[in-house]
């Protein structure tokens, strides 16, 4: 084969990743529910005709969907062989999380791209929709026992037939949704973006020559391979393990173990999961898709600069054992897929820190926080009220983590709440740093938040899908872990908890009733003995750690600081 | 001399500060260039106004482009800022939006403008209906301020939850801070954005705080030195819109003056071109570190809502859109683990520069790369700080880290640099064009800052451009700009009702009375107009969506009603859906988020020919000398002129390069350049 020069490689790769960003942004701009377009739980790009293997993804998507849209494209691929070819103005659309990853509220839809009449590649898009029928509103429940109370599940049928709409799919699709409007509105979105990129495409193509870029797609693949390879030749063989739990899976409260081992062996890595807790009885399970695509957003976080392709997971060998938490199929529930792809993620971090201190940070806040309050308004419209809170970020090398960041696996911002107060029936009585919540160290953890509301409709139910209540976010190289998630509601009878503290569903609330929810800081980096006095003493002063918290943790007496 | 008789512009940039004289007896106009001073600007301002006029009384206006703002807010050299906030939401703007600074890295940190001991609480409440569920404690208040003094605070925000929605608890509470504040530095939020969304309005608001005092003691320095010298005509302040305000607004509203300096730049962009029959342009400014663009359709340009200056910094104005991307003459080029060329955003800046300044990087630049391949004269570089440039050493540094490592001899390596670059070029160009939804081919470039035209003919190349247009002096586009601009002001509002509802005689009342509070502003200073445009526009979306579509509304305000109909807003609505997204969604209500009005009183506009060159001359006499260029894999000798000396109507082929003061053009083989009547380079592919 004839090798690509080294420009036109550079020059191919920018265009390939603007018409993936542009289809990112044109979902953004459009899309009708916030999930998407302020949290940007999305993705596009452009995957192997035969394989499905991603060959470009769109930087400002959700960083789990680098990983798991391969999985979705596969699926879509391994349908067309077992009928009739994919045919220009296909357009197949799906949610299943079985066979393309997440879970049932992200709808996948895959598209073949032809030039000249051939097969080229393909391009996908996934949104997360606001609602996709199931037992609860938001799709976040945490007392599913099968997929079926979580929403509907379209397994890959066309929603285009040769460019032929088929409009009795789209009215299945809506007549299963709370909020058939928005879902419409999302997925005119996709079929947008979709247009956009096969249009670009085209034009791209026209100007380099199917050829050329063709080589240029197996080389940045093998290139990707080659830039991580390299990276785990720097790192000492050997076998790191780590260990970290969730609190419970919504039904049985128990806590569920994720155990990991790395192996290094020059420049090969393999990621074990051996050990880890069976298939539970909720929402908390993962397939292995699902498994896989965490990891990697994982290592992309500690090397940064490895590209958003199928290459970066060649020199990597998953064991994950069949059944088991990370594991699972039809109809095992997986809408709490979150909680459990950030559990690894943490688990990755942890178990590097031992063997590239350098590279590592301590872990983030490592849950989602869906917190949803739905009910009636009294002209008896409906209204649901869901969003996904912050917390703080690991201390790391360079200094304190971020007080209240984004999740690792998003890039997603909170809603502002003087917009969803003009919104929904509610009033945010505080939207604040939670102080001692940042795990110490010589580089503290970033601090969590509290966020309290009160309800002003007569009533209303909340929801709540969390973890970290119980097992709080660790620390690397010697730093604390963070203070643990906590949730708390008004009753008759004064402030309760739930029973699976971060996990809850149809807890009913009456006017002037409140919930808060107080999430965790990120955990620390070193030893806490490590710190500057001067930096507790400035902590101190300026309220991020109390002065109880900072005598426990550093040894912090009151003369020591600047006051 | 007759007196005011002078209108002059002043730009401030990192390294120089330009002065455009205009002679409006008699139509002359000089500049005048001189370093920039960077701990008083006013300093190298004055020494630059000097070097052409000893009696300032013979200036009638001076307009100014500023970056004082910019660095304040880039280096975070604010004040000591305080602020008093609704109990509960004092971390408001600490939290932000809950976001990170990268993607991919968990590294990020954020210092706040105000630390946590200066953001105060007060008990008070407005719910989002605008209803005063509590009202403001003003004891807490003053008590607020008082240990915001006692602490040091030299400014202070008020910033209340939904004040956009009722403004009364905020207005109450700032009027008892004036009572007690030592200073003027009191920003209320609904004065400066009464818009929801709270970190943002809190987040503008609190860093006009923060630049109140800098730029606020700045100005007074300018403005009396320019008094002291003897000037009774009145300063302007260009400001991020691209219009200009009184010296007086400007101190009430420092951070409209963000993006002071690139506005006026892109201002003047749109003009030159508009003048020489090419209302569509994309201005392409490539400094040191960056290449900012700016996209300018039928002479108009692009206004942004929002930006922010650095992470967390959120300014919420409308302000001229510009595109920054990290690719700039030095930027740095390197191959990484994968055997990828990459080119920036690493950047060695001004210091220690490009390899080939000798000051101690050893990476190689796009500058770097220019000079290998002969595009610059490294026997001459601009600037006037180095004697030569280091030929041999940016060499050896492009066969060292680019070069051996892809296999290449250090002169394809050099040519792989400039390639990669124009290609992340072209990717900023494709980012406010065709993403936008325009045709390429209908625009020209127009590049100034040192080292935009260098590149121009691969941008007409890579995207698709029709032409490009260099103007007369490339140097001094944003002094000129100061000179050009308009007198704007901008406001907005939030209204959050549903088309449907929305009492339209109320709506008419309130965009009448902004527009006749904005022409009112416009009599108060000495500033002439030609005439006075509003222009109307409204937020809309579809109900369910967030984010809005601004939809221009044809609308003229008579004096008393502006005629606003509702059928009309809907139809706009639809016209600015359709155009942003193609299908039209049936059956889902609209809503009005925000209203947005803009009041320019245009000033006069001077004849560009002004800048032409003399009449006569041939262009034999430009000639200066041959230089051998290095393109497509081949020296080649490409004819040297003097930019200025050739003629109008000259038509130059490539290869050729032409130097004047500040920039350097490069014409490649493929290209031609033709002197156009006010004297810019045209730039477009041969005849075939």
């Amino acid at each position: 084969m004839m090798t690509i020069d080294p420009v036109t490689l550079a020059v191919l790769r920018g265009r390939l990743e603007q018409i993936a960003d542009e289809m990112d942004a044109t979902l953004f701009r459009s899309a009708f529910n916030p999930i998407i377009a302020e949290a940007h739980d999305a993705s596009h790009g452009l995957y192997h005709a035969e394989t499905g293997e991603t060959l470009i993804q769109g930087k400002s998507g959700l960083p789990v969907f680098v990983g798991a849209m391969a999985f979705a494209v596969k699926a879509v691929i391994d349908r067309v062989a077992q009928s009739e070819p994919a045919k220009p103005g296909d357009v197949w659309i799906f949610n299943d999380p079985y066979e393309g990853g997440t879970h049932l509220s992200d709808f996948k839809l895959v598209r073949p791209f032809f030039y000249n009449g051939d097969l080229f590649c393909w391009l996908a898009s996934v949104g997360h929709w606001h609602d996709v029928g199931g037992a609860v509103p938001g799709n976040y429940n945490p007392s599913a026992t099968e997929s079926f109370q979580e929403g509907m599940l379209i397994p890959p049928v066309k929603l285009y037939d040769g460019g032929e709409y088929r409009e009795d799919i789209v009215k299945i699709v809506m007549a299963n949704s709370r909020l058939p409007g928005s879902l419409y509105g999302d997925l005119n979105g996709q079929i947008n973006a979709l247009a956009l990129g096969d249009k670009r495409l085209q034009l791209l193509l026209d100007d380099y020559g199917a050829e050329t870029v063709s080589q240029a797609l197996d080389e940045l693949k093998s290139r990707a391979a080659d830039l991580m390879r390299s990276y785990i030749a720097d790192l000492p063989d050997g076998r790191y393990e780590a260990v970290d739990y969730l609190d419970n899976d919504g039904i049985v409260d128990a806590p569920l173990t994720i155990a990991l081992a790395v192996t290094i062996a020059g420049d090969a890595m393999t990621i074990d999961f051996t050990g880890t807790s069976d298939a539970c009885a909720g929402p908390v399970n993962i397939s292995r898709s699902t498994a896989i695509a965490s990891c990697y957003v994982a290592l992309k976080h500690v090397f940064q600069d490895a590209p958003a392709n199928a290459g970066v997971l060649e020199p990597i060998s998953f064991v994950i054992p069949s059944e088991s938490l990370l594991s699972v199929s039809a109809p095992k529930p997986v809408g709490g897929y979150t909680e459990t792809i950030l559990r690894v993620i943490d688990t990755v971090f942890s178990a590097l820190a031992a063997v590239a201190p350098e590279r590592v940070n301590g872990c983030a806040y490592g849950t989602i926080n869906a917190l949803s309050l739905a009910g009636h308004r009294k002209d008896g419209r409906r209204w649901v009220m869901f969003s996904f809170f912050g917390g703080g970020h690991g201390g790391h090398p360079e200094g304190d983590g971020l007080n209240h960041g984004n999740a690792p696996i998003s890039t997603a911002t909170i809603p502002p709440l003087e917009i969803l107060e003009a919104a929904y029936p509610v009033r945010f009585t505080q939207w604040a740093l939670r102080p001692d919540s940042g795990g110490a160290g010589e580089h503290r953890g970033g601090l969590g938040a509290v966020y309290e509301i009160e309800l002003l409709e007569e009533e209303a139910d909340a929801f709540l899908f969390g973890e970290r209540g119980r097992h709080r976010p660790p620390g690397v190289v010697g730093g604390a872990p963070a203070q643990a998630n906590k949730f708390l509601y008004q009753s008759n009878s004064g402030w309760d908890a739930p029973a699976m503290t971060s996990k809850m569903v149809g807890l009913k609330l009456k006017r002037g009733q409140r919930v808060r929810l107080e999430t965790p800081g990120g955990g620390g980096y070193g030893p806490a003995a490590n710190r500057d006095a001067a930096a507790v003493a400035e902590d101190v002063r300026l309220g991020y750690v109390t002065e109880d918290a900072a005598a426990q943790d550093y040894g912090f007496r009151d003369d020591m600081g600047a006051r | 001399m007759a007196q005011g008789s002078y209108l002059v512009g002043v730009d401030v940039g990192g390294t120089f500060t330009d002065v455009f004289f205009l002679n409006q007896q008699d139509g002359s106009f000089a500049v005048a260039k001189t370093s920039s001073t960077r701990s008083d600007q006013s300093l190298g301002i004055r020494t630059g106004v000097a070097q052409h006029i000893d009696d300032l009384s013979e200036i009638g206006t001076v307009v100014h482009g500023t970056t004082v703002g910019t660095n304040a807010l880039l280096e975070r050299k604010g004040a000591r800022m305080g602020v008093i906030t609704t109990a509960g939401f004092r971390d408001v703007l600490e939290m932000r939006r809950r976001d990170r600074p990268q993607t991919w890295g968990l590294w990020g940190g954020f210092e706040p403008i105000a630390p946590r001991d200066l953001r105060l609480e007060v008990p008070e409440r407005v719910l989002a209906d605008g209803t005063v569920h509590m009202p403001v404690d003003l004891e807490a208040v003053e008590e607020a301020a008082r240990t915001l003094i006692e602490r040091g605070a030299e400014s202070v925000c008020l910033f209340f939850i939904n004040a956009y929605a009722n403004a009364a608890n905020e207005r109450l509470a700032q009027d008892a801070v004036r009572r007690i504040w030592p200073n003027d530095h009191v920003t209320a939020s609904h004065e400066i954005l009464p818009e929801i969304r709270e970190f943002e309005r809190g987040s503008t608001a609190g860093l006009n705080a923060y630049l109140q005092p800098p730029v606020g003691s700045y100005l007074k320095k300018l403005e009396g030195g320019l008094r002291a010298g003897g000037l009774e005509g009145e300063l302007l302040i260009v400001q991020s819109n691209g219009g200009v305000m009184s010296v007086d607004q400007a101190r009430r509203f420092p951070v409209r003056t963000a993006l002071s300096g690139p506005a006026a730049g892109v201002t003047a962009g749109a003009y030159i071109a508009a003048e020489a029959g090419f209302p569509n342009v994309i201005t392409c400014d490539m400094g040191g570190t960056s290449f900012d663009v700016s996209l300018v359709a039928d002479g108009e340009t692009a206004l942004a809502a929002q930006t922010s200056i650095d992470f967390g910094l959120v300014i919420r104005t409308p302000m001229i859109e510009i595109t920054t991307i990290g690719a700039g003459g030095g930027s740095i080029a390197s191959v990484d683990r994968g055997g990828i060329l990459q080119v920036g955003p690493e950047s060695a800046g001004s210091d220690p520069g490009p390899v080939c300044y000798g000051l101690g990087n050893d990476r190689p630049t796009v500058t770097d790369a220019n000079t290998v391949l002969g595009r610059i004269n490294a026997e001459k570089p601009i600037g006037g700080k180095l004697d030569r440039l280091d030929v041999a050493a940016a060499k050896r540094a492009i066969q060292t880290h680019v070069g051996d490592p892809l296999g290449l001899d250090a002169m394809e390596a050099a040519e792989a640099i400039i390639r990669v670059a124009n290609a992340r070029m072209a990717g900023a160009i494709r980012l406010v064009s065709v993403e936008r939804g325009h045709d390429p081919n209908r625009f020209v470039a127009m590049p100034y800052g040192g080292g935009g035209a260098l590149h121009v003919g691969a941008l007409i190349k890579d995207v698709g451009l029709s032409k490009a247009l260099v103007p007369r002096y490339p140097g001094v586009t944003s002094a000129l700009g100061c000179v050009i601009a308009d007198m704007r002001h901008d406001r907005v509002e939030t209204l959050n009702a549903l088309l449907d509802d929305l009492d339209i005689t109320a709506l008419d009342k309130r965009l009448s009375a902004i527009a006749r509070d904005g022409a009112a502003l416009l009599q108060k200073g000495n500033t002439a107009f030609e005439g006075v445009e509003t222009q109307f526009e409204l937020d809309m979306l579809y109900v369910g969506q967030t984010h809005t579509v601004t939809v221009p509304l044809d609308l003229k305000f008579d004096g008393a009603t502006t005629g606003v109909m509702r059928d009309g807003v809907r139809a706009a609505f639809e016209r600015a859906y359709q155009a942003a997204f193609g299908r039209l969604l049936e059956g889902i209500p609209m809503r009005v988020m925000n209203l947005r009005v803009a009041v320019i009183g245009k000033r006069p506009k001077f004849d560009l020919h002004l800048l032409a060159p003399p009449e006569g001359g041939a262009l034999a006499d430009a000639v200066q000398s041959e230089r051998a260029l290095y393109v497509d894999g081949e020296w080649r000798q490409a004819t040297v002129y003097d930019r200025l000396a050739a003629p109008v109507g000259s038509v130059i082929f490539g290869p050729a390069i032409l130097e004047q003061a500040d920039t350097t053009i490069v014409i490649e083989p493929d290209l031609q350049g033709r002197v156009d009547p006010f004297g810019n380079l045209i730039i477009e592919r041969k005849a075939a």
